[in-house]
């Protein structure tokens, strides 16, 4: 896989989706996740979803008939680019507290 | 009580339409449906509703539009309008602030479609000042095709003053985006 940063919005809703989940509780689960920070427009929600599913990196749950809401969970790709994207995003905490620090000392 | 308004948005200020209707809420007109230049309210709560609108890839008729009216009113918004591909939605505003896009990857998105309806707006006029260009001169010399010609021309230039100015707006967003996402 590319080294590439995924956005805020799929980074949240690929965390959520650890769990299945419907459109609307991406949203209210990616709101509560970053502390009410994060909050997802449907538009946006429905795009992110929609380019997911064609990566196949989550899956739409085949529904049944009582729940007319589609649910989604992440797929073993899908946990793969999160687990990249957690070691990128780690390295990208470190040097910056490290860095910051050093130069802290230094004065 | 029940109020028309009649006015008039071209389609690359689809924004200050979007502004505009909110302004109508926040005074306590809420948006109930649209047609063509034409806005339907009724009463409520000032600040009670906020209102969203979009261009749709697909007609909102189509299985795909109706998909996403669906997923929208899912997360709790009302469907209040169609106007050909665009759809308006309205919101009780005490759970969240409501909007359609929240980032600018969506919204850049979004304004490639605004842009690709109105090429092709300026496509077909000016195809057709072409077509009444050859057939004056061509065959009949006759003044009807000035006259069709001039009006075709007259769209064909508004439509490409559209088109520069939703370029603008996204090579605005597109190099906000350089640095935030």
């Amino acid at each position: 896989m590319p080294n590439q940063a995924l956005t805020e919005a799929v980074y949240y809703i690929l965390l959520s989706l650890i769990e299945p989940l419907h459109g609307y509780g991406i949203m209210q689960n990616v709101e509560k996740l970053s502390n009410g920070r994060v909050k997802l427009a449907a538009g946006t929600l429905y795009g992110a979803i929609n380019t997911l599913l064609e990566k196949g990196w989550i899956a739409a749950l085949s529904t049944q008939q009582s729940s007319r809401k589609k649910e989604y969970q992440i797929t073993g790709t899908g946990k793969e680019i999160l687990r990249c994207e957690i070691i990128r995003l780690s390295e990208l905490v470190d040097s910056g507290i490290n860095i910051l620090r050093k130069d802290a000392e230094q004065k | 009580m029940r109020r028309i308004i009649h006015k008039m948005f071209l389609v690359w200020d689809f924004d200050k339409e979007e502004k505009w209707l909110n302004e109508m809420a926040a005074k306590g007109l809420a948006l109930t449906s649209v047609g063509f230049c034409k806005y339907e309210f009724e009463d409520c709560v000032p600040g009670e509703f906020r209102i969203g609108m979009e261009l749709l890839k697909d007609l909102p008729q189509s299985v795909e539009g109706s998909k996403y009216i669906e997923f929208v009113e899912e997360t709790g918004a009302e469907h209040v309008g169609t106007l050909m591909r665009w759809v308006y939605f309205r919101k009780k505003t005490s759970d969240a602030d409501f909007r359609l896009f929240s980032d600018n990857t969506s919204r850049i998105e979004h304004l490639t479609r605004i842009i690709a309806l109105v090429a092709v707006v300026l496509a077909v006029n000016l195809y057709f000042v072409l077509y009444d260009a050859y057939m004056y001169f061509a065959s009949s010399h006759s003044s009807a095709f000035v006259a069709a010609g001039t009006i075709n021309l007259l769209f064909a230039a508004v439509a490409a003053f559209g088109v520069v100015r939703l370029l603008q707006k996204r090579k605005r967003l597109k190099s906000e985006s350089e640095i935030f996402e």
